[in-house]
């Protein structure tokens, strides 16, 4: 309890005092999820609208296995990507192995089922009428298809939201790729992993408060600007 | 048009963001410009992590040789692979066995040590199988044939791992994998797949005895409930080497570590560090050369 009261106050304190170790930290952290999140939502949105608009054969599979690669580890994910990216590996001529750039690259991997299957689920809960109203509009397919984006637009931000939250949260994906190293590949949670395994718990309990923090003034901020339209 | 006006400048505004931030992440650092061979890597074993040394000779590195260091936080097994692939320049581990193995299947260039200081076993002060002062190989067999103590190995294919194995056969233990099984069957032995500073948390929580370097356990000590129970025969020495991985990218400042880690300077440092903060070296320099136990 008294380590819970102490991460508290020493998540306030490193706020207030700027401490530059952890002004570094959280701005990587939030580069890399934001990265990845912009990048997943991309390939997501688009391709989820291809998807749900078409019919063919094998798309329940597909959005099956869409679904079950919710469930995938972090260090699973993180190992496949070391193993692509490592020197001794096919892509190691990029030298991408041990960067914030292979961070990106993994976390996007990680959240792109995620934010599939959301925006796939987000579209096909758009009443039908609308599809077929725009179609004998005039329509063709792209359009039609930004047309129910539109119309399932908070249930799609909602998929990114939960994408962003599953990258900025994860750790082992993020420590296998990058090597937490200080000033250049370390984050949030790779910290607070580094610091409870040296038994810094008040710290390491900082640092996830900061964390959650920064989660919420993200949604925040998506929110004021949902609520604008 | 207004609207498509509008969405190609969010677009546009979006890929900014997106190319920025992974191209900002990697001419961050003080603006330095981050290419891959302007960053040296160390694969370091994790006593020598969690005592802080690193920690405190990264900047001195830094500054003398110009370059961004990274420090791989692993056990010498894990750093060990990493070299073998080249992911990593240079190796700081304590597994002499396995060192040489590396550097005869041309891995690595050579073996220097630099420093060295002596495992030890240690335990809580109730001593429940009754080894204090015994010689490691008869502790390690009073263990065995009693199971009234607990024993937690990194079990980690660390350089304390390999010593523990070590310490198994001169007990008389060849066959480890026999050992690991009876005693975890049997409730007395447990594996932690943990770093040198958690183990010895895992130790102090479930009153059991672990081997650790003397280095990691006094930069530990006051958080823990352990005492040393066996400190005393040559079996329990641990050089600490450093050595240039033969994939590396960036052999001459590789090398720079290993002149970095033997000149005499930072000897000198390495011998004094912990001196203030825990009244005992953590760490004893020896230049290059094989201590004599």
């Amino acid at each position: 309890m008294a380590e819970l009261w102490q991460a508290l106050k020493d998540a306030i304190h490193l706020i207030v005092s700027r401490d530059p170790e952890v002004i570094d930290i959280t701005w990587r952290s939030l580069r890399v999820s934001a990265a990845s999140t912009i990048l997943a939502a991309l390939i997501c949105i688009p391709l989820g609208g291809l998807i749900s608009f078409r019919n063919f054969w094998g798309k329940r599979l597909l959005i099956n296995i869409i679904q079950t690669l919710y469930s995938v580890p972090t260090v699973c994910v993180g190992l496949f990507v070391f193993l692509m990216l490592s020197r001794a590996g096919p892509l190691g001529a990029f030298h991408l192995f041990f960067t914030p750039t292979a961070m990106v690259i993994a976390q996007t991997l990680l959240i792109v089922p995620v934010m599939l299957g959301l925006t796939i689920s987000a579209l096909s809960g758009v009443d039908k009428t609308i599809k077929d109203t725009t179609l004998s509009l005039g329509a063709n397919e792209f359009q039609a298809i930004w047309a129910i984006i539109k119309e399932a637009r908070f249930a799609i931000v909602a998929g990114v939201l939960l994408g962003f939250g599953r990258a900025i949260s994860e750790v082992g994906a993020a420590w296998i790729v990058g090597g937490n190293f200080a000033g250049y590949t370390r984050v949030l949670t790779t910290a607070i992993s580094l610091y409870s395994q040296q038994g810094l718990f008040a710290l390491a309990m900082a640092l996830g408060i900061i964390l959650i923090t920064m989660a919420l003034v993200v949604n925040i901020a998506v929110n004021v600007v949902q609520q604008r339209r | 048009m207004k609207k498509t006006i509008h969405g190609l400048l969010a677009l546009l505004l979006l890929a900014a963001l997106v190319i920025g931030s992974i191209g900002c992440s990697q001419s961050e650092d003080f603006g330095k410009a981050a290419t891959a061979e302007s960053r040296l890597r160390v694969a370091t074993t994790t006593s020598l992590y969690d005592t802080g040394l690193w920690t405190y000779l990264e900047p001195k590195f830094e500054k003398e040789y110009n370059v961004q260091l990274d420090v791989y936080y692993a056990g010498s097994g894990q750093a060990i692979e990493y070299g073998k692939r080249g992911d990593v320049d240079v190796l700081t581990i304590h597994d002499k066995p396995n060192e040489l193995k590396f550097i005869s299947d041309n891995y690595g260039v050579g073996r220097v040590p630099f420093a060295y200081n002596y495992f030890m076993i240690v335990g809580p002060e109730s001593d429940p199988a009754g080894i204090k002062n015994m010689t490691p190989e008869d502790a390690f067999k009073r263990l065995y044939e009693s199971g009234s103590g607990k024993f937690i190995s990194r079990g980690d294919n660390s350089g304390t791992h390999s010593k523990e194995k070590a310490i198994w056969k001169a007990a008389g233990h060849a066959d480890y994998a026999a050992v690991k099984s009876a005693g975890s069957a049997a409730g007395w032995y447990l594996d932690a797949g943990s770093g040198m500073g958690p183990t010895l948390q895992k130790a102090s929580e479930l009153s059991a005895y672990t081997l650790t370097d003397a280095g990691t356990f006094l930069a530990y000590k006051s958080d823990l409930q352990l005492v040393p129970i066996v400190d005393q025969g040559a079996i329990l020495l641990n050089v600490y080497s450093a050595i240039v991985c033969t994939k590396s990218t960036s052999q001459d400042m590789a090398q720079n570590m290993v002149t970095f880690l033997t000149s005499p300077e930072i000897q000198e440092l390495i011998g004094k560090y912990g001196v203030k903060d825990y009244g005992l070296q953590l760490f004893t320099p020896c230049a290059g050369n094989e201590p004599a136990s």
